[in-house]
This record gives structure tokens, sequence and C-alpha cells, in this order.
């Protein structure tokens, strides 16, 4: 791997430690004690001493971070306060419907803005692009938590078209799926939106370059042209910002599985919060931070392979 | 005769002002024949050249006019039609070396791509016809460069992959748009002197299009004199350079760089 890469490698670890650091101190500074929050209010000073010691809650906060970092290098997310369960094992159960989400609503993205930026391009001014540009205009000004209040209204409420209960994936893979498309949209459309303008920009201006000129003077047709010029270069910038899109994706789904109630990562979190249940909260904080950077240099990758332009090291 | 334009004219319709940038230009060429276009910035050779190849969209200009090739009229052919000359009976170098290849595609298979859409040959068999037309270029190193991208040459060899591109299918008329504007005075020497060679060995007529009457005179028979749209002078190259009619054409000639002395032409002759 080149230099260059390898520089991005250590940004990213670098970021990640500055997260871990920045949640435990938060943790450590905001009002709440997780003993009070787990125990009850009724709990005996014995009872406390012994929670205390054994989470390890007298010791200094930078001595605790030294402990769960080297732990969680090992792969041990630590115990949860409130439920006396390795996190990890809570995490994993939660983290199946998230990415399950996340991934319907990635391919939502695809399905929905891949088709319609060619068409917006195809006639640029044309009613099919202003239509599209005025929904893309619409659609990309609702935040994901208004969009999935909006959709639950229409679709459960007003159409029933499915009904606001969570369908677990136990229930069948068909019924998980038709109930999750729901909260993906939510995701899906404001993402979608910018990737149909960013698509049909990115086309346009392709089509506008000299080698274009220089593929018809080849002989090519306007497919032609399009298939073998204009959507390589085209997609590369959209091919990236998808990427990044993956971490906005898994922030999305925190913020919409609430307006759902599905049972993921993102009301876990939350419930967490509540619970001052650190260890779990460290532990998520930390992984989304983690896709959120991974899709960063995932990004990054796919720029320098799409690319020859950028020093291939 | 190989080329007949008759009475060629562009008319921009896509702007405010409709602006007619090509009125009434009229050329015949033989086979093998090299003929120049000078004129001064925006005078209307660009469009000419476009024009031609049909490279000008419906919905931006009217292109009116005859242009015969081999008896044939370009002009009114539908798309379908007219995509079977270009790249291989008529071809078209530009004036913006820097630009005019894909930036992601790799140079052989830009070169090859003609054969592409005009042929079913098998790769290998593309790939040959490529080197040979990479050679003809004088690109050095045809096999090297074969696999890399546009952004790792110089502004000359991309000029050069250009013309190995236009040839491969060994067109009967190359179109050469200012191919050495862009480039600097001993590339554009070397460059015209390529295009000299590729005219003698495989017979290919060169419409050359320069704003340099200097450099038009080393490669041409006949050269035309463009201004604002219009044909304002034409006759043997030699001719019109030393013996000018119009004061825009000795204006043309006054105005030439002195410093660009041109290997195999030029002044000294
Ligand atoms: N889309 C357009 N609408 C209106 N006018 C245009 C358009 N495109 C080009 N023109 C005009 O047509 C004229 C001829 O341009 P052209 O490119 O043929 O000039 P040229 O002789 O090739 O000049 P140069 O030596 O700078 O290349 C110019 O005045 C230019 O402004
Ligand atoms: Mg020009």
């Amino acid at each position: 791997m080149g230099k260059a890469l390898l520089k991005r490698l250590a940004l990213l670890l670098g970021t990640l430690l500055l997260v871990s650091v920045l949640a435990f101190t938060a943790f450590s500074v905001i009002p709440g004690d997780p003993t009070q929050a787990v125990l009850g209010m009724e709990a005996t000073d014995q009872q406390i001493a012994a929670f205390r010691a054994k989470h390890g809650l007298d010791l200094p906060v930078w001595e605790r971070y030294g402990r769960w970092l080297s732990a969680f290098v090992r792969g041990d997310f630590g115990q949860s306060f409130k439920y006396d369960k390795p996190v990890a094992e809570l995490v994993i159960s939660q983290i199946q419907v998230t990415l399950m989400l996340a991934t319907v609503s990635f391919a939502l993205i695809l399905a929905i803005s891949l088709p319609l930026g060619l068409i917006a391009a195809r006639r640029p001014g044309g009613i099919v692009d202003r239509a599209v540009t005025v929904l893309t205009q619409v659609t990309m000004s609702v935040p994901n938590f208004i969009m999935g209040i909006g959709l639950m209204f229409v679709f459960a409420l007003v159409l029933k078209w499915f009904r606001p209960e969570y369908v677990s994936l136990e229930q069948g893979l068909g019924p998980h799926l038709a109930f999750l498309v729901y909260p993906a949209l939510a995701i899906a459309l404001p993402k979608s939106a910018m990737t149909v303008k960013l698509l049909r920009g990115s086309i346009l201006g392709e089509l506008d370059q000299d080698y274009i000129r220089t593929a018809y003077s080849k002989g090519n047709s306007r497919g032609s042209a399009l298939r073998r010029h204009v959507l390589r270069n085209a997609m590369i910038p959209v091919v990236t910002f998808l990427a990044m899109a993956i971490g906005d994706i898994m922030a999305g789904s925190i913020v919409v599985e609430q307006v759902f109630g599905i049972p993921g990562l993102g009301r876990m979190l939350i419930s967490s919060i509540g619970n001052r249940d650190y260890p779990v909260v460290q532990a998520i904080v930390v992984l989304l931070a983690a896709v959120v950077v991974g899709c960063n240099f995932l990004a990054d990758l796919l720029y320098r392979v799409m690319d020859p332009r950028i020093e291939r090291t | 005769m190989m080329l007949d334009v008759q009475e060629l004219s562009v008319a921009f319709t896509d702007r405010q002002e409709p602006f007619t940038a090509v009125d009434k230009f009229s050329l015949q060429m033989d086979r093998g024949e090299i003929v120049g276009i000078v004129g001064e910035s925006g005078s209307g050779k660009s469009m000419t050249a476009h024009a031609l190849m049909g490279l000008i969209p419906r919905s931006r200009a009217a292109v009116t006019g005859r242009a015969l090739f081999e008896g044939v009229d370009l002009l009114p052919l539908p798309r379908e039609a007219l995509r079977q000359y270009q790249g291989r009976d008529l071809s078209i170098i530009f004036q913006e070396p820097m630009t005019s290849l894909n930036p992601t595609m790799r140079i052989g298979k830009q070169v090859e791509e003609a054969l592409f859409i005009h042929g079913k040959l098998s790769p290998g068999e593309r790939k040959a016809k490529a080197l040979a037309a990479m050679e003809l270029a004088g690109l050095p190193d045809p096999e090297g460069l074969y696999r890399q991208y546009p952004h790792q040459l110089s502004g000359g060899m991309r000029q050069r992959v250009m013309i190995a591109a236009a040839l491969v299918l060994r067109p009967r008329l190359l179109i050469a748009d200012e191919p050495t504007t862009a480039l600097d005075v001993t590339i554009q020497a070397q460059i015209l002197d390529t295009l000299k060679d590729i005219n003698r060995q495989e017979g290919t007529a060169i419409l050359f299009i320069s704003h340099d009457l200097g450099v038009v005179k080393a490669l041409c028979s006949r050269v035309v004199v463009m201004k604002q749209g219009r044909i304002v002078e034409t006759g043997p190259a030699e001719q019109v350079f030393h013996h000018p009619r119009e004061d825009y054409t000795k204006l043309l000639i006054a105005s030439r760089p002195s410093r660009k002395k041109l290997r195999g032409g030029g002044e000294h002759e």
C-alpha cells in the first residue's frame, strides 16, 4: 500500500481514538450518576460501594479510559451496568436490524437516484428534468425524522399500507423487509435527492467536455458516447458521495429507529444514555464513528481506483 | 473531386443574438491534397471544420449549404448515416490536445475506438492496427503507451495520440484544426513534419487550419483566407503568401510571430 493510503489509515485511527476520548470524557462530566440510575433510590451504601468497585467507578477518569481502551482493542467492550451482560452481546443482538435498515436504505438510494439522474440529464430543462428538480429540492430540505413521521402518517395511518408495529426477522424476511421499506425510505429520500442532483450535474458537466466531441467525431452514437465515455467519468464524484453517504445512513437510522419503534442500535443508544449505561453508549458511539470514518476511507480508495489522474501508489 | 463544399453556412440560434459564424464557405479538394484555411481568431475556421464533420448539434445552429464527400451530401444525412463517415472516411484532430482525450480511458482504447465502432475485428487485430497507427503518428514506444492514461503524456504526445486515433481507419480526409497552436514551437515543427509524411505515405488529404500563413504555405498547395465567417481570398499558397491581394491577408502575414521559423519551410525559401 502507498504512503498516501497509510497516512489516511493513520488519520482514521487517530480520529477514532479522539472520538473515544471525547465520548468518554463527555459521559464523566454530564450530570447523572450511573449508580443511582441502575440501582435505584433505595440502594444501600454497601450495594453502591460494591457496584462502584466492580465497575471501577472510583478510579480517576484517565485510568478508567486506559483500562477501557486496552480492553476494547482486545475485543472486550466491557460489561453493561444495567443488564450485567457483556456489551458486545447486547450490541450484536441489536445490530442486525440497523444493518438491514441501512442496507435497504442504500439499495433504495441507488434504485431511485441512478435512473432519475440519467433521465433528468437526458433532456435538461425538459418536463422530467424540471419535475425531478422540484422534487429533489423539496425532499433535500426535509430532515429524515420529519420524513419518517410524514411517511408513517401517510402510509400507516391514512393509506394503511402497513401497521406501525415492528416486524422482526424471525417473523419472516418478506414481512420484515416490507416493514423496513418505510423507515428506509425516510432515510433514502433526502439522500436520493442529493444523489440525483449530483449525478445530473455531473453528467451534464461531462457532456460539455471536449473529449465528448472527440467521441462523436469517431462515429459514436449518443448512447455509446454516454456509456463508453460520459458515465465512467460522471460516476466518479457520485460513487465517492455514495460511499460517504453510508455513514450518514447509519446516523439517520438512529433517528428513524425512534420514529418507527425499531429495536436497533439507535434505540439502544438512546435508552442507554437515559440509563447512564456508559459502557454500552461508549461502544455504540465508537462503532458508529468507525463506520463513518471507514466509509470516508472507502470513498477515498474508490476515488483512486476510478480516476487514474490520482497518483496510484 | 473528393470534397466539394458549396456555400456552407453556420448560423447559431442558441444565444440571444443569432450569429452567423460561417457565411457561404465554398471549397473543393482532390484526393491526397493538402489545403489550408487561415484567418484570425474567431473568423469561423473551427466552426467550418466542425460543420464538415457533422459535430454541430442541430439544436444549437442551422448548418446550410452542401458538403459533398465523394458525391454524397453529408449535411442532410440523418445521424445514423453520418456516423458511418465519421472516423472512417473523415477524421478530425482538434485545437485543444490537452482536453480532447478521455481522462479515464487508456490511450490504446482511445486510439482503437474507431475500429471498435466501425468494424468487427478481434481485440488482437484492433491492437495491432492501433499500434501501427501510433507508429505512423510518430509516437515512440506505442506498446508502452498503449496502457497509459492521457495525463501521463505531454501536449505534443497527446496530439499525436489524437492523430493516431484519427488515422486508425486510414480516412481519406483528415481535418487538422490548428493542431499545433497549443504546443510549443519545436513540437509544432515535428508534428507538421509528421502530417506531411502521413500525407505522402498514405495519400490522406488534409484540410489544415491555422492562423499562421507561413505554416500553411510550408504545408499546403492551396489556401483559403477567412475573415468574419467569409472567404476573402483564395489561391495557391505561394501566391497568397508572397502576393496577397487583400489588406487583411497582408496583416495576417505581418502579424506572424517571427520566432516561429519552421523546419522544412517558412521564410528562408
Ligand atoms: N454557440 C455559439 N453561439 C454563437 N456564436 C458562437 C457559438 N460558438 C461559437 N461562436 C462564434 O463563432 C465564431 C467563430 O468561432 P470559431 O471557433 O470557428 O473561430 P476560429 O476561427 O476557430 O478561431 P480560433 O483561431 O480562435 O480557433 C466566433 O466568433 C465565436 O464567438
Ligand atoms: Mg478554432
